[in-house]
């Protein structure tokens, strides 16, 4: 049993309490940790993780109700479960503890087969909400991980500026034809993980994968202060860290990786969209189509990274970039101004 | 009214679930401990700290509870729903009667220990 181990802060004033509860924790395979008031209560949470916390009402120096209290405005203790041990008088009381985020109320004198079962389902509670939270980052990023957290789900969209980014390898159709599925699998897994790691490292969040295609969203849901820079330095990124990898493609004599990338800033409407049961966090408006179109265009022009007027402003004080003209692209009615940044290929 | 000091089943339930040794040890801090509870009742009457006197009391009826001492817990816990630290003639009466039930419920788990 895996809870067996789990490792409890016990927060109680007085000693005889103290001992007991320590006592009954443990004679239930449970390790403890005891603090006398509220504030050494929360300068141990913040040194530590805790499986799950008992705590009384009326203590000196800071109490239960300031207690819960500030956990709740302190993301990273939020996910403790806490269960409040008190003889505190008036259902009131007890109310205003649930209110404030506590899982469960035990009278005192605790009752030691009670304890045994509220523990036992807290704990169990704590494992499937941290098992969930484990596969969540497994297939969202850790910016929609944390959105999630913060606002809650909700399908529907808003209207942010943001910058979004197209990556695509190259003849990737050739290459799949010259090798095994399994070695364009490894390939591909490859491929990602060297593309997440620039991608994260410039907080884009990527909300869509086909095949070897990429989206990638910059300045959502969370804020960054200049998106296109930050999608520019992520392609920048990109493209050397896959520089790096067909040198050992090449010396494995394994095809090497060519990239194109097409990038276009302005407002999108960005949200979770699909059902109530599966969804994704993704964004939609004519800059979608366009840093796609973009990225199709690469090939035209060999060169790796074509960007939008909006993104050349934001980045071409910092960033030399060479005037492609303008471009007629499919879905846009009119020629649209095309920069590329960096060298040619 | 006369009320046995302690309740023997919730202080066999008590042994039970804890150990008798573990049982001594309690008992010998909460005979350390409620002495200072009591004192601070009366310091927090003479400076009017409503908050200390609650938490005074509070604590003596938690811990007199966990060893079935009803009798001292009853005085304890009407002293902690009068919520003001003043000194009228009822909250004089309880303090008596906690005073007294203390000496009963100490001397009872005393023997008790002993058994």
């Amino acid at each position: 049993m895996s809870e067996a181990a789990a490792h409890l802060l016990i927060v109680d004033d007085n000693r005889v309490n103290r001992l007991l509860l320590s006592r009954s924790v443990e004679l239930l395979g449970y390790t403890a940790t005891v603090a006398e008031n509220g504030h050494e209560a929360m300068d141990m949470l913040r040194a530590r993780v805790f499986d799950l916390m008992l705590l009384d009402i009326e203590m000196p120096v800071m109490d239960g109700f300031e207690v819960l209290e500030a956990i709740k405005l302190e993301p990273a203790l939020k996910d403790i479960p806490i269960i409040v041990t008190s003889s505190v008088e008036g259902v009131n009381n007890i109310v205003r503890c649930i209110d404030l985020g506590a899982e469960d109320y035990l009278p005192k004198p605790v009752n030691p087969v009670l304890l045994r079962a509220r523990l036992s389902s807290s704990l169990e509670k704590k494992r499937l909400r941290d098992e969930q939270k484990t596969l969540l980052k497994r297939f969202a990023t850790s910016e929609v991980v944390q959105d999630l957290q913060e606002s809650g789900f909700k399908l529907g969209g808003r209207r942010v500026h943001a910058t979004i980014l197209f990556c695509d390898i190259r003849g990737f159709t050739t290459i799949s034809e010259r090798q095994s599925p399994e070695d364009t699998i490894e390939m591909l897994n490859i491929y990602y993980t060297l593309m997440f790691e620039a991608i994260d490292h410039h907080n884009g969040i990527v909300t869509l994968m086909i095949g070897d295609g990429l989206m990638v969203l910059f300045g959502a849901p969370q804020p960054l202060e200049n998106s296109a820079a930050s999608a520019v330095a992520a392609a920048q990124d990109m493209l050397a860290i896959i520089e790096l990898f067909n040198l050992e493609q090449a010396a494995a004599e394994k095809p090497e990786i060519r990239l194109g990338i097409g990038i276009a800033t302005g407002e999108v409407v960005a949200g979770y969209a699909g059902t109530k049961d599966r969804a994704t966090y993704t964004c939609i408006g004519d800059k979608v189509n366009l840093a796609s179109r973009l990225e199709g265009h690469t090939k035209r022009v060999s060169r790796p990274i074509l960007i939008d007027e909006a993104t050349h402003s934001a980045v071409s004080a910092s960033q030399p970039c060479d005037p492609i003209g303008q471009v007629e692209l499919d879905g846009f009615s009119k020629p649209v101004a095309v920069f590329a940044v960096g060298r040619s290929v | 009214m006369t009320q046995s000091p302690i309740d023997p089943a919730v202080y066999d339930d008590l042994k039970d679930a804890a150990g008798a040794e573990f049982v001594v040890e309690l008992v010998t801090t909460f005979l350390d401990e409620a002495p200072g509870m009591i004192a601070e009742l009366r310091i927090a009457l003479e400076t009017e700290d409503n908050d200390g006197f609650r938490r005074a009391a509070h604590s003596l009826k938690s811990n007199a509870n966990v060893f079935g001492a009803h009798a001292l817990a009853a005085p304890a816990r009407e002293l902690e729903l009068t919520g003001t630290a003043q000194a009228t003639p009822d909250v004089l009466a309880l303090l008596e009667r906690v005073d007294l039930e203390f000496v009963r419920a100490s001397a009872a788990l005393k023997s008790m220990q002993n058994e």
